[in-house]
């Protein structure tokens, strides 16, 4: 005699401590199992696109802090970028160094962050995320240094970066390039071979190389499907093209490759920052930029590699003080095009580390 | 050898084992060791939550709690007293009594299974005949206690947090049982003031794979990490309890406690050679060893991430199960062909199959589960 | 270096095929009519040397007389990129076809623009609200809400 039995639906979400933010999976489940899955954003949306148009180009540098809040040097560069696109600025070298500097050290932070919460949704209580955390407040110790703040700088503006280094910043800099790879290293030891992590994050969640490219998927989990490209090397900005470095790709596009591809992205970014520190030329780091900046009529999309994807803006100005429209492109909405797809078939406690693996901040979702 | 024996006769027997000049007889000493059990639990599980936690924080690169009390010894009391005075929240449309029992059915097996730990030589509640045997029995209570909890607060979270413990429950049961028969094999007796009588080398050194089995299955049954999916915060948001607070949420994390307590004091009675020990007197090294088996719990606990529930299962019936009587049969083999003058030549032999079989195992073995084609 | 290729390049290359349906094409941006927009992106997707593969990002622009619904394409392959724009006009119910089977990436942004601008997708599978909630009166992101 077979059991009746019918699919549930549960929701994942807003208030869970996995979600990484407010967000929401409505879930309909045979026992375990996930049989279908929609997403529902909009818990985190403030309408910065609409605020952004009633505020000079400047005012609007903090507002993309706020964006990706785990991630602003790289909100803030993009931004600024984009602005000096569209109206010409040419900056000095010494600003060029910088940011790319504070741009890396970001990008290291946010993964050590990803990866922390990946590890957490696995079920390791908290360790390694408490470990990456102790190298993620030295870097935040950098920052405050710079510029005063520990998580929405406000650092960069149009037409360089807000203000120069400290003299102790540059000694920090070095003991920590130096001290990092034997962290990553030890991080690597912590987990990589672990055989539970294995069996949860191994063959899990598979995106595959031709879906990830239409959805147009972007960071690491495009790279972590196999496709090599990067921002930094297919479009070079700012100064990247001075410097060597390598783009990890995986292989199968599971969590687990997502999940090596970030850690091996922080081994780069260590590397661009030693080149950074060496090269770095004396110098001015703001050019006279007009307090009222009016930028020509046209408009412009600059794009970057942030560490959760490729980031654009698209100004369209009308020689105003304020941009007519300002337009962010969000790498975390974009990835969750495929969240469906890599749920599909696996259990509830799949849909937290697959949902982890893609380490989106909904900030950026919802704007 | 008789391994068990039926024919159990209350009074006769206590009054036995009681030295002759013990005033009241039989009532007095099951009263004093309920109270001495009692506070003995209370006092073990407040030391075992602050221990946890200072434990845990300092394999997290972090200071545990340090406000309360010097060193934060008063941590404990703290949380104690905050869980008693916080609100009663019942949830409208749960089965009410259902809801209300779960806790108690959940708590009170957890503190029975102390009436057969032998604390000193004789010293325990009632030696049994049946010693582990009562105490496997007992301990499976619990379970009922969890899925009436994930039943009785209307809640699919809860729901699916039970289900994930019934089916883990009672699939770790029968490895645990296994691990236990081939002490029981060494010793002759079920019970465990036998047990622990007949240690003159700790029994963990002559059955290692017994030892592994049993911890990991106990692991399993108290619902500690890797398995604590139940509880898993990061999914379900804390299964069954998570419509439970105030008092009814402190019995629930003193069960969880408790049973912790449980399982290291049976360890320590199996495995560990209970309270005997050279210089000290045996409680305190009963004490010991019971603090040393409860770091490697909590030392598993902040290392290693944990399982889902196809794994678990999984390891139970693919992995533990046949390891579990591969002991018992080289166990049985090796009682039978005992070497009298050697006891060292087993033990070196039981660790080097333990050996084979666990890398054995786990090159064969592979943690799978995969995706359900839907 | 993304090449950013220029408008006329490219509208030479589609003008046998597609007769009429390019409006204007100045500096990187091509301008087509939203009628054949499906077409177009579909021949753009799809034809040797040209192969764009990767949507970058799709955006609205409220001109008050016309929207204005930007593409920015990019090829992986040969490294090169493009923007196509189309118009729509009336304020009451814009609509332009949906490009989500080409590239399943417009999904989430083109129910954004729904929700925020007004313009509807034709041909996309789950066109609803995204940000703001289902009975939500108006699309905030416009020049002429408050």
């Amino acid at each position: 005699m077979a059991i009746k039995t019918e699919p549930f639906v549960i929701n994942i979400g807003p208030v869970h401590p996995s979600t990484h933010g407010v967000f929401r999976m409505r879930a309909t489940l045979d026992g375990e199992v996930i049989l279908d899955m929609e997403p529902v954003f909009g818990y985190l949306h403030r309408g910065i696109e609409k605020l952004a148009e009633g505020r000079t180009y400047t005012q609007n540098i903090p507002f993309t802090d706020r964006l990706d809040y785990l991630a602003s040097m790289s909100n803030n560069l993009a931004y600024v970028m984009a602005v000096e696109k569209l109206a010409g600025i040419s900056i000095p070298e010494r600003a060029e160094y910088l940011r790319v500097i504070m741009a890396e050290l970001q990008r290291i932070a946010s993964h050590l962050i990803g990866v922390g919460a990946f590890l957490n949704d696995c079920g390791a209580f908290m360790t390694p995320f408490l470990y990456m955390f102790r190298e993620r407040e030295k870097i935040l110790d950098l920052f405050e240094m710079v510029c005063g703040q520990r998580l929405t700088y406000n650092y960069m503006r149009i037409g360089g970066v807000s203000q120069d280094i400290p003299e102790e910043f540059l000694p920090a800099l070095d003991k920590f390039v130096r001290q990092m790879p034997s962290f990553i290293d030890e991080y690597d030891q912590l987990l990589a071979e672990n055989e539970i992590l294995l069996a949860r994050a191994k063959g899990v969640g598979i995106l595959p190389k031709e879906l990830a490219i239409s959805i147009s998927a972007s960071g690491p989990v495009l790279r972590g499907s196999g496709v090599k490209w990067d921002i930094r090397k297919a479009d070079p900005y700012s100064v990247y093209d001075r410097f060597q470095f390598d783009i990890p790709i995986g292989s199968t596009g599971d969590t687990y490759d997502r999940y090596w591809v970030r850690i091996q992205e922080m081994r780069q970014s260590v590397r661009i920052i030693k080149q950074a520190m060496e090269q770095l030329p004396p110098g001015e780091v703001l050019t006279e930029v007009p307090h009222s900046l009016h930028p020509p009529v046209g408009e412009v999309y600059g794009h970057i590699e942030a560490p959760r994807g490729e980031l654009g803006f698209y100004l369209v100005s009308d020689n105003s003080i304020a941009p007519y429209r300002f337009h962010v492109r969000p790498p975390t909405l974009i990835n969750l095009t495929a969240l469906r797809d890599m749920m599909i078939g696996w259990k509830i406690a799949d849909a937290v580390i697959i949902f982890g693996s893609i380490d989106i901040c909904l900030a950026e979702v919802d704007r | 050898m008789t391994i068990f024996n039926p024919s159990f006769s209350s009074v006769n027997h206590y009054s036995a084992t009681l030295p002759p000049d013990w005033p009241g007889g039989f009532w007095l000493h099951w009263g004093v060791f309920v109270v001495i059990i009692f506070a003995f639990v209370m006092a073990m599980v407040m030391g075992f939550i602050y221990l946890e936690r200072r434990g845990i924080g300092r394999f997290q690169v972090r200071l545990g709690p340090n406000r309360v009390g010097p060193f934060g010894v008063l941590q404990p009391v703290a949380d104690a007293i905050k869980v008693l005075i916080k609100e009663d929240i019942v949830p409208a449309k749960g089965d009410k009594w259902v809801y209300w029992l779960a806790p108690v059915v959940a708590f009170v097996p957890a503190l029975m299974i102390f009436a057969v730990v032998p604390f000193q030589d004789g010293a325990l509640l009632a030696d049994l005949n049946i010693g582990i045997l009562y105490v496997v029995a007992i301990s499976s209570v619990s379970v009922v206690g969890i899925f009436m909890a994930g039943w009785g607060s209307n809640n699919k979270y809860s729901l699916i947090g039970a289900m994930r413990a019934v089916a883990q429950v009672v699939s770790y049961e029968i490895p645990l049982v296994l691990s236990i028969i081939g002490v029981v094999l060494l010793t002759g007796a079920l019970s465990m003031n036998k047990i622990v009588e007949a240690q003159t080398i700790p029994f963990i050194l002559l059955q290692p794979l017994g030892f592994l089995i049993y911890f990991l299955a106990a692991c399993a049954e108290i619902n500690r990490t890797p398995f604590d999916l139940l509880e898993a915060e990061s999914e379900i948001v804390a299964g069954f309890h998570v419509e439970y607070s105030g008092m009814k949420f402190a019995l629930f994390y003193l069960t969880e406690y408790a049973e912790a307590l449980a399982i290291s004091a049976i360890i320590t009675t199996l495995f560990l050679s209970g309270w005997r020990g050279p210089i000290l007197p045996p409680f305190l090294w009963f004490l010991i060893k019971v603090f040393a088996v409860f770091c490697l719990i909590f030392w598993v606990r902040s290392t290693i991430p944990r399982l889902r529930i196809d794994q678990v299962m999984a390891f139970a019936w693919k992995c533990l199960l046949p390891l579990a009587l591969i002991n018992l049969f080289i166990t049985g083999i090796q009682v039978i062909v005992w070497p009298e003058a050697l006891p060292w030549a087993v033990v070196f032999l039981n660790l080097a199959i333990m050996a084979v079989l666990v890398v054995l195992w786990s090159k064969f073995f592979r943690l799978g589960g995969g995706r359900v084609e839907v | 270096m993304t090449l950013a290729l220029s408008g006329e390049d490219v509208a030479a290359k589609l003008e046998p095929q597609f007769p009429g349906s390019i409006i204007e094409s100045r500096g990187n941006n091509l301008l087509v009519k939203s009628e054949s927009l499906f077409d177009l992106a579909s021949f753009l997707k799809t034809a040797p040397g040209l192969d764009f593969d990767y949507l970058t990002s799709i955006t609205a622009v409220d001109y008050y007389d016309y929207f204005e619904v930007v593409y920015h394409l990019t090829s992986i392959k040969h490294n090169h990129s493009l923007v196509v724009k189309t118009r729509c006009y009336g304020r009451d119910n814009p609509t332009v076809p949906s490009v989500v089977s080409l590239w399943r990436g417009a999904d989430f942004q083109e129910r954004e623009i729904y929700d925020l601008m007004g313009i509807s997708f034709d041909g996309h599978p789950n066109l609803k609200r995204i940000f703001l909630w289902e009975g939500f009166q108006g699309h905030p992101l416009r020049k002429d809400y408050l």
